[in-house]
Order: structure tokens, then sequence, then C-alpha cells
């Protein structure tokens, strides 16, 4: 059953309403009225969510929501209805990005507290909101390119957002240059799927059409189309080979790396994922290469994070190997495990980051784990919820992790892709044991916090703790929505979302309590072998580094995949575009052409102007000879 | 009566003074009074040819080139003395501000 609500447009007047008004006004009526606006549209917004969302919840199953505004595009046959849709899908997106986002807004009210650009930063924020909810809320793909378009071009302008450090704006460049790479992949998959479509006279993106009509695309189509659009996805939403931006996008303000950087625009790869889930259902090549690309990404990216010092790096690697995770379940089929976790992960890595920041906060800046430790008394609050976040990425049995992860390992297993399980078992094993290295480090152990800025060493004020202590609590009990089949609800988020992205088909019969207990056994093990070597015997991991050198080096410098790309593809680039492009085409042919034919106009000028020389008595001369020869002419005429 | 040619030739040796007058003189007064011999070199053709051929035209025309010489007579003397008063020269070789 489809409902019209036109309430939902509210849900983009308002974070449109606050960018305008940051933007104008926000300098001018000071930092009071920015704080009171920045996050107030957001919590308005997420009141209209949460309204839309009830509302939908109480309408019969595979219901949605829509709100139809405005023809946009129109060339012959093709034109683009731009229209806003909650489904369950949306709807679940929309109460993550702008709940989690309401939070992380509060919580930069704090965090930018001593920052002087603050209007700057809320107003980036709220049209950072306003993309990703155009982006969830859209009910076609090319309204849904704009959403992507928008939120890759803030996550560029709050990457860079200290602009007056280059090397920050270079990182931001940087994420912009490796999205557009990703960006080109999605448009040219847009361009695939209509192509394949307007064969058959459906000229339409729209995403209901597009599932109608989708037993008009042919296989190959349909592979071609998901392995673009998933390109784009590898770029938005870091995985391999495009992930490197996503690790150097941590030097933009702390809450922005908790919101775009991990709880929102990164997911947006597996959104889209899922929502074309009936188009990936219809190329299952494309549906190995995600799931592929997903395992590799979740424990390549878990390796590096075991070795990096900084505290949001390894938080960065691990929202890489997160996002890994997400894919392998999309990828397996298992859609609604995919976007569960997507759920929780933004729960726990938002909150996982927005720990990082208070920590962060208290040590004025300081990233580096080596200069921190024993904080647990000193920041309490922050410490609780870093716990309970780092429980919940460790899929310890009863957070909300443990049901997202498990779900996500045994579709993958059902699936079939037997080693992608097997990978993301052991990633789990991996990403337990960085996660307590960065807990052991930071809160236990010695302190080693540089002594001038131990004695002001303070806990957050409450305007950043209380969305810790909210966003804990989701990072607990955001998993109970999904329980096992058979206890209290059951798998209700799997139901929910069903009429959305279809029903999962296992392919191999498997024990879900085996899979679950072997997936959490590897967890321990991680977990113990980080308490042995960063609690018992702080000895160890220099004695396992100097042992393996070659490998703790190639670890620490991130694969030197930086350098690799540098080497394969900036450098060629820069040597083609500046020697070839720049000195051959631009300066030679082009800029040789202009200035010869200037310089060809001026010589020539130079030497006629000669026969100017101001007496007029010589211009009447020749004014004589030419009145001679035009009689002389005519003369002959007459004698001929 | 006058023979037609004669007077055609007359004419034509008055303007050949004048054109050659306004080349070869240096002083711009003199050049100037050899403008105003071309002139009325042809205004003795006009009247010729008119006279010869019946019709008024050719004293029409006439009394137009003798106003427009008139002006010309006033503002060329006024720029003439003009000249001479800034520059305390009537040569045409050294007044070529107009040069390159």
């Amino acid at each position: 059953m489809n409902l019209e609500f036109a309430a939902l447009a509210l849900i983009l007047v308002f974070p449109a309403a606050g960018v305008l008004f940051n933007l104008f006004l926000g300098p001018r009526l000071g930092r009071g009225a920015v704080n009171l606006v920045g996050p107030g549209v957001m919590f308005l917004c997420f009141a209209v969510a949460t309204w839309a969302f009830v509302t939908l919840m109480r309408l019969p199953a595979g219901s949605a929501l829509f709100c139809p505004l405005w023809r946009w595009l129109e060339a012959g046959s093709f034109h683009v209805e731009l229209g806003l849709k909650v489904d369950a899908l949306s709807g679940v997106m929309v109460m993550v990005v702008s709940g989690v986002g309401a939070f992380i807004h509060l919580y930069s009210v704090g965090y930018m507290a001593h920052d002087d650009d603050y209007a700057r930063y809320f107003s980036y924020l709220n049209l950072f909101a306003l993309s990703m909810l155009i982006l969830v809320l859209a009910d076609n793909l090319v309204m849904m390119f704009v959403g992507w378009e928008g939120v890759g071009l803030c996550s560029y302008l709050l990457i860079g957002f200290w602009y007056a450090n280059p090397q920050f704006a270079y990182n931001g460049r940087k994420a912009f240059i490796v999205n557009r790479i990703g960006d080109a992949g999605f448009l040219l998959g847009i361009f695939t799927l209509l192509s394949a479509l307007a064969h058959h006279g459906v000229w339409s993106l729209n995403f209901a059409d597009l599932q109608k009509h989708a037993g008009l695309i042919g296989s190959g189509a349909a592979t071609a189309t998901g392995l673009l659009l998933f390109m784009g996805a590898t770029g938005k939403s870091a995985q391999i080979p495009l992930y490197v931006w996503l690790p150097d996008a941590m030097v933009g303000p702390t809450p922005v790396s908790a919101l775009i950087h991990a709880a929102t625009m990164v997911t947006a790869g597996v959104y889209m994922v899922a929502r074309l889930n009936f188009l990936y259902m219809l190329a299952p090549d494309a549906m190995a290469v995600v799931a592929t690309i997903g395992a590799l990404t979740a424990f390549f990216a878990g390796t590096i994070a075991i070795v990096q010092p900084d505290i949001k790096r390894v938080l960065a690697y691990s929202t890489v190997s997160q996002l890994g995770y997400m894919f392998l379940g999309v990828g397996s089929g298992a859609f609604s495990a995919g976007i569960f976790h997507l759920m929780t992960h933004a729960f726990f890595k938002g909150l996982l980051f927005l720990c990082a920041g208070s920590v962060i906060h208290a040590l004025e800046g300081e990233q580096d784990m080596n200069k921190m430790g024993a904080l647990r008394t000193r920041l309490p609050v922050t410490f609780w919820s870093m716990l309970i976040a780092t429980l919940a990425i460790c899929a310890v049995p009863g957070f909300s992790g443990y049901f997202s992860k498990d779900s996500i390992l045994e579709g993958a297993y059902e699936s079939g892709h037997f080693w992608l399980w097997l990978l993301g078992a052991i990633t789990a094993g991996i990403t337990c044991f960085y996660m307590f290295r960065l807990l052991f480090m930071t809160f236990f152990g010695e302190s080693r916090v540089e002594p001038g800025k131990l004695h002001h060493l303070h806990e957050s004020p409450a305007i950043m703790t209380i969305p810790l202590v909210v966003l804990a609590f989701f990072a607990t009990i955001g998993g109970w929505v999904e329980l096992p089949v058979g206890l209290l609800w059951g798998d209700a988020f799997t139901r929910f979302l069903a009429p959305v992205v279809g029903d999962f088909k296992p392919a191999v019969v498997a024990s879900p309590a085996m899979l679950s207990a072997l997936a959490t056994g590897l967890s321990g093990i991680g977990i113990l072998l980080a308490y042995v070597c960063y609690l018992r015997l702080p000895g160890v991991p220099q004695l396992v580094a100097a042992r393996f050198k070659g490998l703790y080096q190639l670890l620490l410098e991130k694969y030197r995949i930086d350098e690799l790309y540098d080497l394969l593809v900036t450098r060629p680039l820069f040597f083609i575009s500046d020697q070839i492009l720049n000195k051959g085409i631009d300066q030679l042919v082009i800029d040789g052409t202009a200035n010869r034919a200037g310089l060809a106009v001026e010589s020539s000028g130079e030497a006629v102007r000669r026969v100017e020389d101001g007496n007029v008595q010589h211009y009447a001369f020749v004014y004589l000879l030419g009145v001679i020869g035009i009689v002389a002419y005519y003369v002959y005429l007459v004698m001929h | 009566m006058v023979q037609l040619s004669w007077l055609m030739a007359l004419s034509a040796a008055i303007f050949a003074i004048g054109v050659a007058g306004f080349l070869i003189r240096r002083n711009i007064l003199v050049m100037f009074m050899s403008i105003e011999l071309m002139l009325n070199a042809v205004n003795l053709a006009f009247i010729s040819l008119g006279s010869r051929l019946g019709t008024m035209d050719g004293q029409t025309i006439v009394f137009f080139v003798m106003t427009v010489a008139a002006a010309e007579a006033a503002v060329g003397l006024a720029i003439i003395i003009s000249i001479f008063r800034n520059r305390e020269t009537v040569h045409a070789d050294d007044l070529t501000l107009l040069r390159w």
C-alpha cells in the first residue's frame, strides 16, 4: 500500500534551512544562534523522520510513503520525476542518518567550542545531512546520484575544513579525486542501465519502474551495470581498490569522521547495492565480485589497523574493514544482513569516533596512542562508552555488532562462499585484537601522556557526553531487533526489510549456532591476544615487531599501496599532464599558435607603419598617383 | 566665341598648376592657395560645359563650390594661424605630428 505523505519534504527542508541560516546569518548572529540552529534543524528532521517511520510501521508490510516533487529533466522520451519515498529500506536509513546525525551535530557544539569557524562548520554539516537524506529518500537513480555527489562534496569540504594546513587540503583533494573515479563508474552504470532498458521502450530510472521491468535487462547488461555501479560504491564506501582516501580523511574534525566517514556517507554504497538488489540478483557474477571485494577489503584493512599508532587511523581502517563486511553481506545476497550491520555499525562506529574525539579533545589534539594510556579514571564516561562500542564492534554476544556480524557471516557461508566466510571469520578475530589494543593503549596501562597536558586533563562537557551515552545505549540494544528465529520477536528486522530486498535463499545448509560459536571463538582469541600483548606482557609487541621487522614495516606503511598508486597512476598522470599536455600541447601548440599569430601581426604592422610619415604632401602625391591610375584605367577601357 | 577646347585646356592647366603647387611648395599657406586654384579650375570647367550644353546645372554647382570654398578658406586660414601661433612655422615638413 502506498500512502502519499507530504511531510517527507520537511525532512529535506529543515537541513536546507539550516544550511542557508548558518551560511548567511550564522557569522553575524554569532555562536549561540548557530549552536541552536545547527543541531536544532537535525532534531526537527529526526522528529519528522520518526513520524514517517512510525506511520510506515503501522501500514501493512511492503508499504511505502511517497511524496512526488516535480518533473526535473526532460529529453525526448526520457524524463526524471523527482520524488521522495520511504519504504522499509530507506526508512531504516533515514532513521539512522537523521538520528545519529542529530546527536553528532549536538556533540559538535562541544567539540567545535574553541573553533572560530563554527558557522561554516555547521553549514557544511547541515549540507551533508541534506545531501545524504536526498540520497536515501530519492525514488530514482538520478536523484540518488545528486545526493551521492552532494555527500562527496561535503566530505571534501569537511576533510579540508582546516584548509590552512596544506596537508589537510591535499587530503581533501585526494578524497575528492578518488571519489570522482568511482563516480565516473557510477554514471556509466546509470547510462548502461538506461540504454539497456530504452531498447525495450522503458525510459525511466525510477526504482519502482526499474524493479518492474528488471526482467527486460539482459544478464550481460545487468552484470555490466552492477559492476559499474559497484565501482562507484568502491569509491564512496572505501573498498579495494579505491579505499585509499578514507584513512587520509581523518584529518577533518572528529565529529565529521564519525558522521561522514563512519556512520553515514561511506555506507551509501551498501545502501545502493541493497536498493538495486533486483538488479544484482540478475547478475550473480557481479554479486560474487561484490562479496569477494568486500571480504578481501575487510581482511586487508583489518591487518593494517593492527599496527597503526594513530587512534583515528585505527578506527578509519576499522571502518574500511567493517564496510567490507557489509559488502560481503549484500554480495552474498543477504541484503538485510548488510543493512543491519550498516545500522549497528552507524551506532558503534559513530560512538567510537566520538569517544576518540573526546579523548583527542581532552589531550588537546593528541592522536598518537603511544602518548595516551591510563585515561580510564580521568575520562570515565568516555571510557565506558568506548568499552561498550568496542564490545559491540567485537561482536561480543548481546551487543549489537554480534547480531549483525553473525547474520553477515551466516549469509556468506550459506550462500556457498566458504573461503569468503573463513576470511570474514578470521577478520572478526583481527578486529577484536586491534580494537582491544586501542582500548588498552588508550585507557589502561601506564600513563604516557605528555606532562604538560596532564594537569588539565578533564572529561568532556555534558553536551559531548550526552551523545556518547545515547549512542552507547543504541550500540548495546541496536542489534536486538534481529534475534535468532524463534526467540521473542525473532528475525523482525529481516522480515521488515524482506518486501524491499527480497528473501535470502541459502545454497548451503548450516547451523547458525555452530557458525556463531566459531566466529565468537575467534573473537575471543583476538581479545585474549590483545590482553596478553598490551596489558599482561607489554614487551611482547616490540619483540614481535622486531622479530618480523619486514612484515611490521609493511603493515605500518599500509602495504605501501599509496606508493604503488603514486608510481602507477599519479606519476604517469603528472608526467603526461606536464610533459605532453602542458609543455607539448598547451605551451608549444596552443600558446605557440597564439603567440606567433600575435607576433606576425605586430611585426607586419611594424613594417607597414613606416609608410605613415605624417607629411601631408607625401599623402597627396600618392593620392595623385592613385587618381592618375584610375583615370588611366578608364582611358584604357575607352580606347579599347 | 572661344572654343570649348581652349577653355578646357585652360582649366586643366590651372588645375595642374594647383596640383603641382600643392605637391611642391612647402609653405602651407601657399599649398592652401593651390587648393583654391584647383577649385577655380574646376569651376571654370563647370561653367564652360554648362554654357556649352545650355543648362543651368553647371552654374548651380559653381555657386555651391564657391560657398564651400569660402567656408573652407575661413576654417583653413584659422587653422593655419593657430598652427603658426603654436609652432611658429608654416613649413609642411615640420608639421608631421601624425607620423608613426
